[in-house]
Formats: structure tokens, sequence, C-alpha cells
């Protein structure tokens, strides 16, 4: 094991797959000499060179859907968004090409391509710099979305994504990136659409996943000292979404509280509450309670942040609420 | 530039199946036999062919919500596009994809596309993956006077210009982005002027001309895959239907159409072919007679044709 940060563990993940394999290529906005906005392609341009890690001009459409054509040719690119609100700007390359090709030409064709992008708030960066839209890509078909929570993961889960033969969004939490934690030495992946329980509980079930886990960790580990068992649940993939092990956890501690940091209307948690309806419903043994941003944009002054997006008092109380 | 005879031939067979074939689609989408829209491109083959011809079957092409003339151009049996149409378990994309998505990675075909601008990054990163992995092909993208005021337009333009890569823009300005008048919308005369602008080639040519949209594709063609970059080409032409079967031409003058219709792209070719020696009477008419029994059977295997099982339609979405 050594101890790497978020940001070295997926730099780390693509100079390990690049050398793997020739056809993987990393293009976006200052990832070359640079090293990435967030220091996330550090080293690579001096490994690798501007054939396999390229700077691209300001054009989210077009070095995305560049992604796109050079994955349905032969190609792994790995294409970066230096701020995923961006994504709004490539997203047709991602919702009507990327996530549409295979299907629509009935399976002719594979798009192997990897978007990572980070995402997330508690930096006073305001509302275009602070967004996270895992709800709005994991309601289309053909896209899966990852949200890694530590360097042990998003090692292993950003190699599986680069390996895999669909359309990958992977979005990195900007808060993460500086957090260390344990990697093994030796090779390995994590494959996308498992859930990882992180503690181990039997009074509640926090289900989160990015900066969330953390958060809900901390929140898990005071509440402890007050005797109540939290048991966390970090989904790592939110689609394919692995609706098992939240389900097993949820039919041993009987109650549900879903941490997520973004907007609640028509979100992951909507759809991990309508799961538990469906599916455990008679298994509950009290109302589920969502902790999520308030609905609005993220506002910039850090009082106004701080009072719309969740934090440890509020999963705090929540949890609380259902074991009332 | 000396071509061979061969491929003067091959040019004439690929204009005349475009336009029998979309012809034949336009009178059995008015009979009803089709589900969902067309849109057709009769008036156009010159392009399609002309292009299409300058390239290696290895070299890859994206296409339009006007693609079936691209497709049949780059290699595409249609059969399997006519059963495509009719929603068929035997069409390129089992029924999926319809008139606006066929597809045939086999033949270098990246799909139609339904989203106006969207091909030109794909084409874009088709080129990209060309020159990364050393494989010598070329990326041709057709896109119409519509999509040259999408962003997707510039974007691509100057990334393939910036990094040199093996593509080549051929817009088909047919003068009319649905029903509005492109030279409203836009204030330059040649979109091929916008080339200018990225630091590459960019040639107007007539697109009904077939010998010049090969002349000026080739000689693109060439330069990408010498390294050289990419080229816009504008090839000016007319789109004889409305933008979609069915829709009322409300916004062109019958005049306007009658005068493109004259300037039509075959029969001036077919003249110029026997004149020059190319070919003789007969075998030109040999050449249509093939081309239309071919599309009869075409049409009786898309009508023959399976429908696909409905369950098949959650299958395809994953690799």
């Amino acid at each position: 094991m050594t101890k790497l940060t978020y940001a070295q563990a997926i730099s780390d993940a693509l100079a390990e797959e690049m050398r793997r394999d020739s056809n993987v290529v990393l293009w976006g906005l200052d990832v070359g000499p640079y090293g990435g906005a967030f220091a996330a392609t550090v080293g690579l341009y001096d490994e690798f060179g501007p054939e396999r890690v390229i700077d691209m001009p300001i054009s989210e459409a077009g070095y995305t859907g560049a992604g796109v054509g050079a994955a349905a040719t032969g190609l792994r690119p790995v294409v970066e968004l230096q701020f995923s609100d961006w994504i709004t700007i490539a997203s047709d390359m991602l919702v009507n090409q990327a996530a549409k090709m295979r299907y629509m030409f009935g399976g002719d064709i594979a798009v192997p391509m990897v978007l990572r992008a980070p995402v997330g708030g508690y930096q006073s960066a305001a509302a275009q710099h602070s967004q996270s839209f895992e709800s709005f890509f994991s309601f289309v078909p053909g896209l899966k979305v990852v949200l890694p929570s530590t360097p042990y993961d998003v090692k292993g889960l950003l190699k599986s994504a680069i390996r895999d033969d669909n359309p990958v969004i992977f979005f990195e939490h900007k808060e993460l990136y500086e957090t260390e934690g344990e990697v093994p030495e030796e090779e390995y992946t994590i494959p996308l659409g498992e859930a990882d329980v992180k503690r181990q509980g039997s009074d509640v079930t926090l289900v989160a996943y990015a900066y969330m886990v953390p958060m809900s960790l901390r929140a898990a580990d005071r509440l402890a000292d007050e005797g109540i068992d939290v048991e966390v649940v970090d989904l790592r993939t939110v689609d394919p979404l692995d609706e098992e092990t939240v389900l097993a956890s949820l039919r041993k501690t009987h109650r549900l509280v879903i941490v997520q940091e973004v907007w609640r209307k028509c979100s992951v948690s909507s759809e991990i509450a309508a799961i538990a309806a469906e599916k455990a419903l008679y298994y509950l043994d009290a109302p589920i309670v969502r902790v999520t941003s308030k609905d609005v944009p993220s506002p910039f002054s850090p009082v106004l942040e701080a009072f719309v997006l969740p934090n440890e008092e509020r999963i705090v109380a929540a949890v609380k609420r259902v074991v009332s | 530039m000396d071509i061979p005879h061969e491929k003067l031939v091959q040019m004439y067979e690929l204009m005349l199946k475009i336009r029998h074939f979309e012809s034949r689609v336009r009178d059995l989408f008015a009979a009803g036999e089709m589900p969902g829209f067309v849109h057709l491109y009769l008036g156009e083959e010159a392009v399609a062919a002309g292009a299409c011809a300058a390239l290696e079957a290895e070299d890859t092409i994206t296409s339009t919500h006007r693609g079936h003339g691209h497709i049949i151009a780059k290699g595409g049996e249609m059969k399997r596009m006519m059963a495509e149409l009719y929603g068929k378990a035997t069409g390129y994309n089992k029924g999926k994809g319809g008139s606006m998505h066929i597809a045939a990675p086999s033949l270098g075909i990246l799909g139609a596309n339904g989203i106006v601008g969207a091909g030109l990054p794909i084409a874009t990163g088709a080129g990209l993956s060309a020159k990364l992995r050393k494989t010598g092909r070329v990326a041709l993208c057709f896109f119409g006077d519509g999509a040259s005021n999408q962003g997707t337009f510039h974007e691509s333009i100057n990334i393939a210009s910036a990094l040199d890569l093996p593509v080549v823009y051929v817009c088909e300005n047919n003068m009319y982005g649905v029903g509005t008048r492109q030279c409203d919308v836009r204030n330059v005369e040649d979109i091929a002027d916008r080339a200018v602008g990225y630091g590459i080639p960019g040639l107007a040519v007539d697109g009904n001309d077939v010998i010049a949209v090969y002349e000026a594709c080739r000689e693109a063609v060439d330069r990408a895959r010498d390294g050289l970059g990419p080229t816009l080409i504008e090839c000016k032409t007319y789109r004889w239907q409305c933008h979609f079967e069915g829709e009322p031409d409300t916004y062109r003058s019958p005049e306007e159409v009658a005068a493109w219709r004259e300037r039509e792209p075959i029969a001036p070719y077919r003249s110029k072919l026997i004149e020059q020696g190319v070919l003789t009477e007969d075998e030109a008419d040999a050449i249509e007679t093939d081309v239309v029994q071919t599309l009869d059977e075409a049409v009786e295997f898309a009508r023959q044709s399976p429908l696909p099982e409905p369950e098949t339609a959650l299958q395809d979405l994953w690799a």
C-alpha cells in the first residue's frame, strides 16, 4: 500500500492504462504541460508526448464529439472537461451521439470513450462552476455514470471505465482531489456498477456517493457516540446502479437516509427512494428521508452556499429523524 | 485531371442508383408503405457520387438527415437500406435507426445523423483516430449549409486545422435550411470563404457537376492523406423535393425549382460520357436497367423481410 491523493490516483490510472494500450489517448483543455486544472494529468505529457496527451481549444462540443468519432474508429479516448458545468455545451455529443450510436445502429458499433469532469460545490465557485449532472446523465440510457469517493476507488474505477466498451461519464469531486488514501502498489480494477459498504452498521442505511461519502462517514462517527449504528453505502456508480447492495442493507437496517449533494427533483435520490418503495416497502420501519441541496442554483457567498448544500449536521438530524 | 474510365462509369452508376432509389422511396412513402418521415436527396446526386468516388473503401464518412445518397455512394446495399426504411429486422440497423440513422461501420459509414451539424465533430474524431493510429484513412464529412452555422462546424474545422487532421469537409449548399433561405441568415456568399478563418483551403464548386466535385474532393483527399490537413469544399446544389416528404412547398418559387431541375446532374453527364466514347448508348442503358432491377429486388426484399421481434427493442444498448 502507498498513500496517494485522489488526483495522483487518477494520473496513475491514466498512465497505467496508456502504457497498457496504445489506443488510450487523452485530450482536453490544459491537460498537457499544464497538467490539468486540478493536477490530475501531471506527468502524462512528459511520459506520452503531444501525440497522446493533446491540448484542445475551448471547444467542448467539438472535442467531446471528436472523442465520439475517435472511439467509434478504434481509439479509447479519455476526454477531460475542465469543469463539469460545461458538459451542457457538449451534451448533444453525449446524449444524442455517444449514448445512441450503438443502439440506433443496431449494435453495429461501440463507443469506448470516457468523459472525465470535476464536479461539486463547497468552494464558493457560484452557479456555473459548482454543479454535478449525474441525475441528468443517468436518466439517459446508454451512458454509464461513475462518481468515486476515495483515491482507491477512483483509480480502480477509472481503469475499468477506460477498458469499458461503452461511453462512461466519470465525475471527480473537486473537494476530493487533494484527499489522501491507501492505494495498493499492485494493479487492480473495480467493476462499474458495484456499490461499496464503507461502514457497517445495523440501525440505519445511509446511501451516498462522491463527496457525500466522507461527510456521511463523519456524521456516522458522531452518531455512533450517541449509540446509533449507521451503515454507509457508497454507490460509486449511479448508472448502472447496484440496487442489490442498497436493498440488502435496507433489509438489515429497515431505515433509509439518502444523501446527495445535488438538487432533489428527479434525481438519483428520487430513483433510490423509488426503488426502495417498489422493492422493499415492507422492510421500512420509517419514511425515507433525503438530504440534498435545496433546489436553487449554487449561490456564491459562503453563508448562502452553506445554507443550500448538505452538511454533517443535516445528515445527523436526518438519521435521528428516522430512528426516532 | 485524368480520370480513369472505370471511375467515370462508377460515378454514373452511383448517381443513377441514388436517383432511382430516392424516386422509389418518394413513391413508396407517398403510398404509405413506410413509417416515420424521409428527407430525399433528389437533385444532389453528383455531390455524394463525386465525393465518395474520391475515397478508398477503408475511408470513413459521416452523413446527415438527408443521407440516403451518401450511404449508397459509400457502398451501402439498397436492399438493406430499403429494409431499414421499412423498419424491418434485415435493415442495416435492425429497424432501430430508420431513414435518418442508417450506418454501416464495416463500409466506413459512421452514420446518418438526425442532429444538424453533429457529424462534424464525429468526422473530426475519426480523422484524429486515423492520424494517431496511422491507418492512412481519411474522414469525409457531409453536412449542409444549415450546419455551417452551428458551433460544431467552427469548432471542428478549427481543431482539424490546428492538429492537421485528415478530414475533408464537404458542405452541400442546397440553399435552404428546412424552410429558411440560407442567404437570409448568412452574410457571406460562399460558405467556402469561411476556410480562410481557419487557415485551410476552401473552394466552392458546382455541386451538380460530378466531375467538379470529384476533382475537388480527390485533391482534398490526397492532401489529407499526405498529412497536409483538412479542406473545406462547398458544393452548390439544390434539393428538388421539400425538406421532408409531405411538406408543402410554400417557400420556394416554382420557377426556381424548375430552373434547378433543368440543371440536373445526370443526363448531361451521360451525354458527355457517350460523346467522349466512355460508354455507348447501349452500355449506358444497360447500367440503368441493372440499377432498376437491383432496386426492384431491394423493394421486394424489404417487403418480404420480417419485422423485428418487439423484444429486440431491449437489445443493442450496451457493448
